[in-house]
């Protein structure tokens, strides 16, 4: 049992760890102040919400391991984040639609961790609610204003949305720590999650006058620890100065 | 108001008055309602420290700022960072608003008048330089989380509005 919550738990934080790094390379390389400054307190947010659930799960394992050994000291395969956040930053089209396949889930999730049997978890739900909101209307926002905007910016949208799709599915799939936390009336169930996200989706893509692609073929795997290639160049980044200098502080 | 849900014992409201939130130095840690306790145990000051925002940088440096007021007067004092219940800007004091609206940072809207705001239904957001409402939206993300961008159509001065959060 207490396992399998470490496990879920993680399963759960890795998602936002991961993309809150993505988002933090962008730190001083957005396309103007503004959004620069925007995408950066996205990932702080992320990052804090890890830390919430990395805190947590480090008291599961008293004594064993630190929040800084969990974020930093796994290899690769116990990386158990979906293959849609650890895709690289290209253009900022590409890094809005990810942002936007991934905070319509998030929101929709965080609504069902409220309902948690778990009080710990409620909590940082509750806290990473608010937050998340703002994260799905910034992105949503950006996803219309670009796909109804020029033909250049139109046609950068529609190329990705069109490459990101096939990582959308593996968003409701169900880990093994998943199905044992489902029955324990602590983890939400992501199955049923599914076609309120497609519809929400649907209708954003829609009024942004993009095409929602009909591809059939959805990639997974992230959740198994089985990952796209782009995952190990962000963990020899983020990692750098842990491996490095190992226990080093601030 | 926020003292309402706050166990926190008024002989250490002084030293507690004391420590301000490093990005609104204006505001000290009472203005903003993160404590949400403080009481002596056996000689020892125990805080419960609640964050704005999952992942606001200042909580670190404001457990530290308390840390350093009380052994100032020789006091240990232990900071423990709780994340429930979750902060509401509504926690700010009345006072709070006022600093911060002289600081040049616009206090928080209702839920309603916030999202009318924020989604540019409505020109509602004071501008802090002139006093005009004929503001608009820049940046949903301020120079902080916690904060959106502004601009003054009148005076065109920019300025942070701080975003209602419930």
């Amino acid at each position: 049992m207490k396992n399998d919550l470490y496990n879920y738990i993680l399963g759960i934080a890795d998602n936002s760890l991961i993309l809150g790094q993505r988002l933090g390379e962008l730190c001083g390389h957005g396309p103007n102040l503004e959004t620069d400054i925007a995408l950066t307190n996205i990932s702080l947010d992320l990052l804090g919400q890890t830390r919430s659930y990395f805190q947590y799960a480090a008291t599961l394992v008293e004594g064993e391991k630190t929040e800084d050994d969990i974020a930093f000291m796994r290899t690769e395969r116990d990386y158990k984040n979906v293959l849609l956040v650890e895709q690289p930053n290209t253009h900022f089209g590409f890094v809005i639609m990810r942002q936007f396949l991934f905070d319509v889930y998030h929101l929709q999730f965080m609504k069902k961790l409220q309902q948690s049997k778990d009080e710990t978890l409620v909590a940082i739900a509750n806290k990473g609610i608010k937050e998340v909101s703002y994260h799905e209307r910034f992105s949503s926002d950006w996803v219309i204003r670009l796909g109804d905007g020029t033909d250049e910016s139109r046609e950068k949208m529609q190329e990705a949305v069109n490459g990101l799709w096939r990582y959308t599915n593996e968003l409701f799939q169900l880990t093994e720590a998943d199905k044992a936390m489902v029955s324990e009336g602590i983890a939400v169930d992501v199955s049923t999650l599914k076609d309120e996200y497609y519809a929400k989706v649907s209708e954003v893509l829609k009024e942004a006058t993009l095409t929602i692609p009909d591809d059939n073929y959805f990639q997974k795997g992230g959740k198994e620890g089985i990952h796209t290639e782009h995952m190990g160049y962000l963990l020899a980044d983020m990692q750098y100065m842990q491996r490095s200098y190992p226990n080093m502080k601030w | 108001m926020h003292l309402e849900t706050t166990h926190i014992d008024p002989s250490l409201l002084p030293i507690l008055e004391t420590v301000s939130d490093p990005e609104i130095p204006v505001l000290s840690v009472l203005d903003l309602g993160v404590i949400r306790e403080a009481f002596e145990e056996d000689g020892v000051v125990k805080i419960k420290l609640t964050p704005t925002y999952s992942g606001c940088p200042a909580m670190d440096v404001i457990g530290d700022d308390l840390r350093t007021a009380f052994a100032a007067i020789g006091k240990k004092a232990v900071v423990q960072l709780v994340l429930a219940p979750a902060w509401t800007t509504d926690w700010i004091s009345e006072a709070g608003k006022q600093k911060m609206e002289e600081y040049g940072i616009a206090a928080p809207l209702s839920e309603t008048a916030d999202k009318d705001a924020l989604l540019g239904n409505a020109k509602v957001v004071r501008c802090t330089n002139c006093g005009s409402q004929n503001t608009h939206l820049v940046s949903q993300f301020g120079s902080t989380a916690c904060k959106a961008l502004f601009k003054c159509d009148d005076c065109q001065e920019p300025f942070d509005y701080f975003k209602c959060l419930k």
